[in-house]
């Protein structure tokens, strides 16, 4: 984002007036500040796939969103190489405004002010990066989606297609049916944030519950032998370390 | 229901209250002032006798209410028939107490059981007379609790709302004056006096005109499906049942999904109850059961204020659709 160059805006919100208002209130900015339209998406899916491309400086980022939230969007956006400045937009939601003035994340109240996108839009250029830790906080629930960046695109994982997460030094593997990815996060965290939806069944292992078929003895290079979990639709069998062995009993489905 | 058993249940008077006491002093000195008429009317024997009764009565009564007022909170925590009898031994109590101080002061006091027996009169009039006066108020207290909870409008509707019509100024005139005039009525009605039951059909409008807000930034992922044909258009309602749960249902049940979604609406009588019956598409991962579960909870009051056990309210979530289903009895008349 060259300074003198026209700021570019991608509006990101669900419901096409709200939108057209901003695109609006852009247009009356534009007289008085060298300002352009991105792009427009109805949905955080959109944007991610637009925002490679679309070149945009600052995203307008509606909160509340059918399927991805735009607390969640502002996550993956992070993960872009040169991630745009995200000012939030939200209609009401006491929470979240409280949180926000903590951590000085920018946001525009709906309706919107000309005067106020006005300053946003002004200041967005110099506007401090979104800190990943400060958007977890502010939204504590599980993501809908993992997040990789793959050769500049952002590349989402439906937390629903993943089989299991395998931590190997400072990666986590993410495997779903199809391929894995390389994600950098922490396990423990992950199992915290997605409680429930894996088990841990190893160290440095967690298995989505619903993929599990079934376990099966095994024996390892030593001769020892120990139980493994088979999965659904991968073929690959993970072992249950002697520390977890209890889950085995606990599923109750012994092949 | 709690606010019936609010209505119904017998409090006692909390004794730290200044109005509380004045009303106590006032009748048990009232009561004296009756006494002492009864035995003369000449002007200055009835001061003598007054007197003669203050100096016993003002002691039992002022010694009361500083006991009572201490033991205000404890009294409070027993049931009421508990509360009551510990009252009155409190009340005996205290009579003795100044009963046997005062007997080396006074001379010819009669027996004790006399002055107990006083007591216990004038405890037992003032127990009905407060009780009597907690049910006449409380009907007033159940109603402006009713109207502070409709009072409640989901601020994500209104400001988003006047949101859309912001967007419409520019483009479309015509349609956000139309838009205005929708959310005035709404607003109009959210705010009125609304004790009173209404015909059924000017909810139904109120809930049409709810819904054209919503479509107006929904657009075609609001879909909604009307089934009134054996609708009794005479019957009646309390105000407001039916736009809260359309909330409830565009909330839960529309604005999470980027698709269209159907609300349908149907609305029958059966004999002698009508029923109406609301269902939404409806996804487990989304969350927000607290609101809902107000609103439902606001209704139920309602309903059963206004009907008692003749109405009944179910709220049913399958896979993939909730449905609230709304009994109420067939009452005729024009509003």
């Amino acid at each position: 984002m060259a300074a003198g160059q026209a700021l570019r805006v991608l509006i990101v919100d669900d419901e096409a007036p709200a939108r057209s208002r901003v695109r609006d209130l852009i247009g009356d900015c534009a007289l008085k500040l060298p300002i352009e339209i991105a792009g427009e998406a109805a949905t955080g899916r959109q944007a991610l796939e637009m925002l490679p491309a679309c070149e945009a400086d600052v995203v307008l980022l509606d909160i509340r969103m059918p399927e991805m939230d735009g607390l969640e969007v502002a996550q993956h956006i992070q993960k872009l190489d040169e991630p745009p400045a995200v000012i939030f937009t939200t209609a009401y939601d006491a929470y979240a405004l409280k949180a926000f003035e903590v951590h000085a994340v920018d946001y525009l109240l709906k309706p919107i002010r000309l005067s106020r996108l006005f300053d946003a839009l002004t200041r967005a250029r110099t506007l401090a990066p979104l800190r990943l830790d400060v958007l977890r906080e502010l939204k504590p629930e599980a993501r809908t989606h993992l997040s990789v960046n793959e050769r500049g695109r952002i590349h989402l994982i439906p937390v629903g297609d993943i089989v299991f997460l395998k931590a190997e030094l400072k990666y986590v593997t993410v495997r779903t049916a199809e391929r894995e990815f390389l994600l950098e996060e922490s396990l423990a965290k992950l199992e915290q944030e997605f409680l429930g939806r894996f088990v841990r069944i190893h160290r440095n292992c967690l298995v989505a519950k619903a993929a599990i078929r079934g376990f099966e003895r095994a024996t390892d290079a030593d001769g020892e032998g120990h139980w493994a979990v088979v999965l659904k639709d991968v073929a690959e069998k993970l072992a249950v370390s002697r520390r977890q062995q209890h889950i085995v009993r606990e599923f109750g489905r012994v092949l | 229901m709690s606010i019936n058993q609010n209505a119904n249940a017998s409090v006692l008077p909390n004794f730290r209250n200044l109005g509380i006491l004045l009303r106590i002093l006032v009748i048990v000195d009232g009561a004296c002032l009756a006494a002492a008429l009864l035995k003369t009317s000449e002007p200055l024997a009835l001061m003598e006798e007054l007197i003669d009764l203050s100096a016993l009565v003002q002691p039992i009564l002022i010694l009361s209410l500083l006991t009572l007022a201490a033991a205000n909170d404890l009294l409070h925590r027993l049931r009421y028939l508990y509360a009551i009898a510990a009252l009155i031994a409190i009340e005996l109590a205290v009579t003795t107490a100044v009963y046997y101080l005062g007997i080396h002061v006074f001379k010819g006091m009669g027996a004790l059981e006399r002055y107990w027996l006083i007591t216990l009169l004038m405890t037992g009039i003032l127990i009905g007379y407060f009780d009597l006066r907690g049910r006449a108020l409380s009907p007033a207290l159940t109603e402006a609790r009713l109207q502070a909870l409709q009072a409640r409008i989901r601020p994500h509707f209104l400001f988003n709302s006047i949101n859309a019509v912001l967007s419409l100024i520019r483009q479309n005139p015509r349609r956000a004056e139309h838009a205005l005039e929708d959310l005035s009525d709404l607003f109009r009605v959210l705010m009125a006096d609304n004790r009173q039951l209404v015909q059924i059909t000017s909810e139904i409008d109120l809930a049409r005109q709810y819904l054209s807000i919503e479509q107006l930034r929904l657009g075609e992922r609001l879909q909604v499906e009307w089934d009134t044909a054996d609708m009794p258009s005479d019957a009646l309602i309390p105000p407001l049942v039916l736009q809260p749960l359309l909330e409830n249902a565009v909330y839960h049940g529309i604005e999470p999904r980027s698709e269209p979604g159907v609300i349908t609406i149907r609305i029958r009588r059966d004999g002698d109850r009508v029923h109406l019956v609301l269902r939404n598409p409806y996804h487990e991962e989304s969350d927000h059961h607290a609101g809902n579960r107000m609103a439902l909870g606001n209704i139920r009051e309602r309903l059963a204020l206004h009907f008692d056990a003749e109405a009944s309210i179910k709220t049913t979530a399958a896979d993939d659709s909730y449905q609230v289903h709304i009994v109420i009895p067939y009452l005729k008349g024009v509003a």
